[in-house]
């Protein structure tokens, strides 16, 4: 009893001991990993033309600020235009291309794309081991029309949606479920 | 009669050998080892001759005609510890003997099924006993606590839940493990206590902050659990209980051996583990909702009236899946969750446990010792170390997939001597200090910004409660306490949210660090807080009994509600603390009646509280990002009061017949907004009605009946959003609560011996009997899914 007692304030300091060697120190900052601030996607005319390319830019992530969204030009009218999208992330540098982890796991991503107004249909042009799409290749059909018709397309990227799911294999988002990891209207017109 | 002979004998042949010298007087004094005060009519006997005397008016003693040579004696008075001593006698010997006269202190030779002491005097204190606790032994502390009436939860699905009294919890309610104040990351909504109530041998449910040992802030209330104490007898005796649970096939097992010596040593241990898979509402599974808990607990140490230690080691570790359905990308995916009927993750059952889930340890190391003085009290002296590891997992894409998304780990050290004046007659004093330093790390290598930064805190907290009988059927108490808390944080902010909050203007002084798109802060804060307690309580008769009690109590604001900043994906929501929030004030009145008869026993507690600067979180806006739109959720301060009543009322029907009911309601009010306080519980009622017959092994058959209301009071903070994929705007419906519901449950168990030392009891119940399908307002899941639909569970307990 008595020797236990002489021991007992051991007990008290060792954890002290032991845990102070961590203050003070100055944290590490965080440099986000895996964050998508970029997106661009290439429209290229098949048979030649004027490229179109839509952009989105948020370099604080989460933060206030709104993403920068541009489109260099208007789509021709009834043009096949074939289409590519690039993820980055550009907090990084040099900046680290996320595509390549998209088509990586391509069962557990794709990439939607709907217009309002009808201007166009899309079409997938690659696959994931599963013979699903992903959308990261993918064509654009836009409209005749002689005026010029203006509306907006949605670009969506979706993890972990049900491609089984009706539609989803052919573009529809509405039963796909998920998380979105990306989503950005960009205001076009075909003329 | 023998024996009598044989000492007889033994004493005659003392007077042969020693026949010479028998004429030594041995006499002294009894007196009450507390207050210093004669015991009178204590009774001393002479074990070797068989002699007895008693004390006189002043305590004191005379034996004369001793002969010399070695002497066993024993004092003793009713509701004292008998004593013992040794002597030798060569001449006259005059003795001053302290015996532990005190009704109050039995606890140290407690017998089985003893009543457990009440913590406050006339606060709204429940005690729930080791049988109640057993029933709910694969459940948590909130589950179990809810019997209370007036004691809700708030839970992120059925596995984490958090104790909500009288519409407060987190940061408000405190939770007191083996007079640990537990420090685990108790600021969120999902990060519930962590705590096994295997290990607990009583709980004791303190509605508002009735009690100031522990902490001026408990605005909400105080739970407080304690382990089995220590018979001083030579047994060992333990118990196991184990159960299946057909919901998400689950199981569980805990069991405890406590073994103790007369000589005042002891030892406990608790060991439990418990595992289910996918839960099911009644039309689906629920998706990635599996747990695993582990937990052990060991105790040791030695009691003896004077003085005694302990040291005591608990470790818990949980696992807890999410469904996977609440994990959602932004704005548009909340209005596609709440608008379905059913989760887009609808898959088999599974026990596999997968992102989003959360990994908690919590292991806690304390030490204690005390000693009595005599004419004064108790001191006790305790340190506790807690180290509290969360880790969060996220859906994560490529080489990040099975990294943690939150890595938090918070140590906590506290020291405390708490002293304990009981000579005085009339009142006990109890008062005390204590000191904690807290450190908490964010670890950064989990590659996601820090929701909670780097901190170091310091408390510093002094008490005194005095408690007082002013006649028989009046006592009364009154505390106070003062609290310093010291918070030094280093947080990095995006440079963008810096500006838009104002700090740059606001706080300028704190950067200490510019990386360009972050900034390196080191925000300090300190708080001086004062807490009153008081009550009274008023015994009119046998069966009537009044009290009412006030208590002032203060609450800095807690890491999340100063430093939030980021999206939090299960709400797709992203979260804003302040700087500037400042701590909150509570006053709350306290009323309570109890109604105690042979066929009624009814209790009736009312209570008013209001709250100045009451911290809470409300959405302002939306804010666009690359994932798509989100609400934005920002903490302010308001004015609010918190008003209601619980009820509970049993009416023994027959001898075997027995009808419960339990309701309450709780208004809650943001007096400067002029609107429902957010996440109240609505009201609800309970129904049981019971049959138990003693002779028949001890057969309890009970059905319950629970009625919640749908929550009408509550603020609507819906906003509409862009749908890109059906280029329209549309409602997002987060304010309205579901539907009230009723559900009916049966349980019934039965005890048999299985030898003069073991029994079995064997308990089955179903809960949610008609598989009902609801949603909960007070779920965070609420949106994505319904709750569990019906369960059957089947468990064992053995005790030997």
């Amino acid at each position: 009893m008595k020797t236990i007692l002489k021991f007992l304030p051991l007990l008290f300091v060792a954890p002290f001991v032991t845990s102070c060697s961590s203050d003070d120190d100055t944290p590490a900052p965080v440099n986000e990993e895996e964050v998508i601030t970029t997106l661009t996607a290439t429209f290229v005319p098949v048979g030649g033309g004027t490229s179109v390319v839509l952009k989105t830019q948020d370099l604080d992530g989460d933060g206030p600020n709104a993403p920068v969204i541009t489109v260099s030009g208007p789509f021709a009218s009834n043009t096949t235009y074939n289409g590519s999208v690039e993820f980055l992330n550009e907090l990084d540098s040099p900046a680290e291309d996320i595509t390549e982890e998209v088509q990586e796991e391509g069962d557990e991503h794709q990439i939607f794309y709907a217009t309002t107004n009808d201007l166009g249909t899309f079409s997938y042009n690659d696959s994931d081991a599963d013979g699903n799409p992903i959308g990261v290749e993918f064509t654009f059909q836009t409209v005749e029309t002689s005026t010029t018709l203006d509306g907006a397309l949605t670009i969506t990227l979706r993890h972990e949606p049900n491609k089984d799911a009706t539609g989803v294999s052919d573009g529809d988002i509405a039963n796909a479920g998920g998380e979105t990891d990306i989503q950005t209207s960009f205001n076009i017109s075909v003329e | 009669m023998k024996h009598i002979f044989i000492t007889a004998i033994a004493s005659l042949l003392g007077l042969l050998v020693n026949g010479q010298n028998c004429n030594i007087i041995f006499s002294g004094k009894i007196v009450d080892f507390h207050n210093g005060e004669p015991i009178i009519d204590a009774t001393v006997h002479v074990e070797s001759l068989d002699i007895y005397t008693t004390t006189d008016l002043d305590g004191k003693f005379i034996l004369k005609n001793l002969c010399k040579g070695p002497l066993k004696v024993t004092f003793s008075h009713l509701s004292c510890e008998t004593k013992t001593i040794e002597i030798n006698l060569t001449e006259n010997l005059e003795r001053t003997i302290y015996l532990e006269h005190h009704v109050e202190e039995l606890e140290t030779i407690v017998v089985k099924g003893a009543e457990v002491k009440k913590k406050t005097t006339a606060a709204q204190e429940t005690i729930i006993k080791t049988d109640v606790i057993d029933d709910y032994s694969s459940a948590s502390l909130g589950d179990v606590i809810k019997q209370v009436s007036g004691v809700t939860s708030i839970t992120t699905g059925s596995k984490i839940v958090k104790p909500v009294i009288n519409g407060l919890h987190s940061s408000r309610v405190l939770v007191v493990n083996n007079n640990v104040r537990m420090e685990d990351q108790d600021w969120g909504i999902e990060h519930a206590p962590n705590i096994d109530v295997n290990a607990a041998d009583n709980i004791s449910v303190i509605k508002g902050a009735g009690t100031l040992a522990y902490g001026g802030d408990a605005i909400g209330g105080v739970v407080i659990l304690e382990p089995k104490h220590p018979h001083l007898v030579d047994s060992l005796f333990g118990k196991t209980i184990t159960g299946f649970q057909s919901n998400g096939l689950g199981y569980n097992i805990s069991s405890s051996l406590h073994k103790t010596f007369e000589s005042g040593w002891y030892a406990n241990g608790v060991l439990g583990y418990k595992q289910n898979g996918d839960l099911k509402a009644p039309d689906y599974y629920l998706n990635n909702t599996g747990s695993k808990s582990f937990s052990a607990s060991l105790q040791g140490g030695f009691k003896s009236f004077e003085k005694g230690f302990e040291v005591y080691l608990s470790h818990i570790d949980n696992e807890i899946g999410i469904l996977s359905a609440s994990h959602i990308g932004n704005t548009e995916d909340l209005v596609n969750a709440i608008n379905s009927n059913e989760p887009y993750v609808n898959e088999d059952f599974s026990y596999s446990i997968k992102a989003p889930k959360q990994d908690v340890n919590h292991t806690l190391l304390k030490a204690t010792g005390f000693k009595r003085f005599k004419s004064f009290g108790k001191v006790n002296f305790q340190y506790d170390y807690q180290n509290n590891q969360r880790f969060e997992y996220d859906k994560r894409v490529g080489s990040d997939k099975n990294k943690p998304a939150v890595d938090l780990n918070l140590q906590t050290h506290s020291l405390r001597v708490d002293t304990k004046i009981d000579n005085l007659e009339g009142y006990i004093m109890d008062f005390g200090v204590s000191g904690r330093f807290q450190d908490n790390f964010a670890n950064p290598d989990t590659g996601v910004r820090r929701l909670i930064p780097d901190y170091q805190k310091l408390d510093f907290g002094i008490y005194g409660i005095v408690k007082s009988y002013f006649s028989d059927k009046l006592s009364g108490d009154l505390g106070v306490r003062y609290d310093y808390n010291h918070i030094d944080a280093k947080k990095y902010y995006k440079t963008s949210r810096w500006e838009e909050r104002g700090y740059d203007e606001d706080f300028s002084d704190i950067v200490i660090d510019d990386l360009g798109t972050q900034l390196l802060t080191n925000p300090k804060f300190s708080f001086h807080n004062i807490s009153v307690s008081t009550g009274l309580l008023y015994n009119h008769n046998e069966k009537n009994e009044l009290s009412f009690n006030y208590s002032l109590s203060s609450r800095p604001p807690n890491p999340s509600e100063l430093f939030s900043d980021g999206l939090h994906h299960s709400a797709a929501r992203i979260e804003l603390g302040d700087l500037r929030i400042n701590k909150e004030i509570s006053n709350r009145l306290g009323l309570s009646y109890r109604l105690n008869t042979k066929r009624i026993v009814m209790n009736l507690e009312t209570y008013f509280n209001h709250i100045n600067d009451f911290i809470y979180i409300k959405p302002t806006g939306t804010e666009a990002t690359i994932r798509g739109t989100f609400p934005v959720w920002e903490y302010f301060q308001t004015n609010a009061i918190l008003t209601g009543i619980d009820a509970s009322f049993d009416v023994l029907l027959s001898n075997n017949w027995n009808f419960n009911n339990k309701s309450s309601y709780v208004y809650g009010q943001d007096t400067e907004n002029d609107l429902p306080v957010i996440d109240m519980p609505s009201f609800r009622l309970s129904n049981t009605l019971s049959y138990s017959k003693a002779n028949w092994k001890d057969l309890n058959v009970a059905l319950n009946h629970e009625f919640v209301a749908k929550q009408n009071r509550y603020p609507d903070y819906n906003f509409e959003t862009y749908i890109a994929s059906s280029d329209s705007y549309v409602l997002v419906d987060i304010s309205t609560p579901p539907a009230a519901y009723n559900l009916f449950n049966l349980s019934a168990d039965a005890t048999f011996d299985i030898s003069n030392k073991m029994s079995l009891n064997v308990m089955a119940a179903v809960e949610n009997i008609f598989d009902t399908s609801y949603r909960e307002y007070l779920n965070r899941l609420r949106y994505f899914a319904d709750d569990t639909g019906r369960n059957i569970t089947v468990q064992l307990k053995f005790n030997y």
